[in-house]
């Protein structure tokens, strides 16, 4: 207990509607090391994004505790930034401001204003956005908004990567796109990261270990698939590795068999 | 779409002789092909215009037909057209005239107006938006204070004014209060509905970069609320323009409410007539420019 760097421990999350309890989520265990990429996967309404607002402190635990670097989550903060679903930019703002919003707050008094400056335009850069800096959300595509939604993340220099289904409301090829993004900047900055994902093959291709859970009410872990591909990681060959076929299978295997359950 | 290109090479620069009179060719004279370009433009330009102003301008006229028609040259009820030039022109033809006392241009009647809209409205404007925000935020101000505010926000204008002359004596501070209290009422609601809707995501955002109080609603609130604020600012600033005019028959002295019942009581119809323009377009000029500023302020993310 308490050795990984993100801990989980025994994390159960109930919801009370006035008489109504609604037990989402049942003593969750996971350890997660530094600069590890864990997926989480799950059939719909499973509770894996309640999950990862509780990771961010936006949900607070019923039962248990979620501890970063040897210190309890309680709250929302930027050491654990999170990556929404629909990009949650800010649309009166430019790109470049949704970006220097988050760096300005998470680093004044650190950085100088030249510097901040830097730093945001260096994250745009991470994800190719520099382009486009000063149009607001609502002139460029979803995936460039999701883009900029990373970035925002990565500029808090966050201790744990948190992504809620970042790529779920794109098409394939923008979404193969910033997978192949998302792999070169884990590559370069070994960030620790949580992913919620439904895509079978996207976890495959990202994570080091991917986590199956059970379907609700009171889901818990069902199974935890270690990937062991060799990075970095080309989706073209691996699509024939045996390791990625393997790990695909067993995966799917473990969806339907809970679907029939 | 074919346009030929605008090309200054085949253009002769002519040096003008000293002598010659400014007023013939350009010495950079457009060649025949770029004045075709520029007057295809302007066609265009042209065009759209008329699209925008011949469809308002014919009904006018059809309209003013019909009343012209209906009306005849009876020199009882409501004139035609015809009379109202005719007995209203110094009117019609000179807003800004002032011989002393109540009689005055229509300018300065709606001016007068104009300034206690502004008064009004501005403090409906601020009061309406600070209440509006505690609304929406706070969950027990919602539950105390929006069923009264539903309720007064259905009193008529004019059924405040007698309470308001009794309560503040003077007719100005009565009427300024009877805007305010007419205006104030869609500007609280927008702006609550409008802090009531901010995106959970925004939220989360905040509380991930664990923003200020100040922060907050300076970076999120107010900004995510503009386009609400401005639809409630543009009704209110419509309701206040009704308020004025009925509330100033009543108190009397100068503006443009006193000035229609002026006419009345003087038999003057047609100069009523005018005035009745005059309230409509000054009226639709305050919604286009609240719409305008809405625009602006909210970077052109506001729903106008």
């Amino acid at each position: 207990m308490g050795k990984a760097y993100l801990s989980i421990e025994g994390v159960g999350v109930t919801f009370q509607k006035g008489s109504a309890r609604s037990e989402v989520l049942c003593d969750i265990n996971l350890q997660v090391d530094q600069g590890e990429f864990v997926s989480i996967i799950g059939h719909s309404g499973c509770g894996k994004s309640t999950l990862l607002n509780v990771v961010a402190g936006l949900i607070p635990v019923t039962t248990g505790a979620v501890i970063l670097d040897r210190e309890a989550v309680e709250a929302p903060g930027p050491e654990r930034a999170v990556v929404f679903q629909n990009h949650s930019l800010l649309p009166w703002l430019s790109v470049r401001e949704n970006v220097s919003l988050a760096v300005d707050k998470v680093f004044r008094g650190v950085k100088s204003a030249a510097e901040r400056k830097a730093w945001t335009e260096h994250n745009l850069d991470l994800v190719k956005m520099t382009h486009a800096m000063d149009k607001r959300p609502s002139e460029i595509s979803g995936g460039m908004k999701q883009r900029v939604g990373i970035a925002r993340a990565l500029a808090m220099q966050p201790k744990v990567l948190l992504l809620d289904e970042p790529f779920g409301a794109l098409d394939a090829l923008t979404r193969a796109h910033l997978q192949d993004s998302v792999m070169e900047i884990q590559t370069a900055l070994k960030n620790t990261v949580l992913m919620i994902t439904h895509d079978v093959d996207e976890a495959v291709l990202l994570s080091d270990r991917i986590v199956m859970m059970t379907n609700g009410p009171r889901a818990s872990i069902g199974n935890i698939l270690p990937v062991t591909l060799d990075r970095p990681r080309d989706r073209l060959a691996v699509a024939e590795d045996p390791v990625y076929v393997h790990a695909r299978a067993g995966v799917i295997e473990f969806l339907y068999a809970r679907r029939a359950a | 779409m074919t346009f030929p290109k605008p090309s200054f090479v085949e253009a002769q620069p002519v040096p003008a002789p000293l002598n010659e009179t400014p007023s013939t060719v350009p010495s950079t004279a457009p060649t025949g092909e770029l004045r075709a370009s520029r007057l295809s433009e302007l066609g265009r330009q042209g065009r759209g215009v008329a699209a925008a102003v011949i469809p308002p301008a014919v009904t006018l006229l059809v309209l003013l037909a019909l009343w012209q028609g209906a009306a005849g040259d009876s020199y009882t009820g409501v004139p035609s057209p015809q009379r109202i030039w005719i007995e209203s022109k110094d009117l019609i033809t000179d807003p800004f005239f002032d011989r002393g006392g109540v009689d005055k241009g229509l300018f300065w009647h709606v001016l007068t107006s104009l300034s206690r809209v502004g008064v009004g409205f501005s403090l409906s404007a601020v009061c309406g938006v600070m209440l509006g925000v505690l609304i929406g935020a706070n969950r027990w101000a919602h539950r105390g204070l929006d069923p009264i505010f539903q309720v007064l926000r259905t009193v008529p204008p004019l059924a405040w004014l007698p309470i308001s002359l009794a309560a503040f004596q003077q007719a100005q501070p009565s009427a300024l209060f009877v805007i305010f209290v007419t205006s104030i009422w869609p500007i609280i609601i927008n702006t609550a509905v409008g802090v009531r809707n901010i995106p959970d995501d925004y939220r989360n955002v905040a509380r991930v970069l664990r923003l200020s109080p100040a922060e907050y609603f300076f970076k999120i609130l107010l900004p995510a609320t503009t386009p609400y604020i401005f639809t409630g600012l543009r009704i209110g600033i419509g309701m206040s323009w009704l308020a004025i005019v009925a509330s100033e028959m009543l108190l009397g002295g100068v503006g443009v409410g006193f000035f229609i019942w002026d006419q009345y009581n003087s038999g003057r119809i047609s100069d009523i007539v005018v005035a009745l323009a005059w309230v409509g377009l000054t009226g639709f000029f305050l919604d286009r420019i609240v719409a305008l500023a809405g625009r602006i302020v909210s970077r052109g993310s506001a729903l106008s």
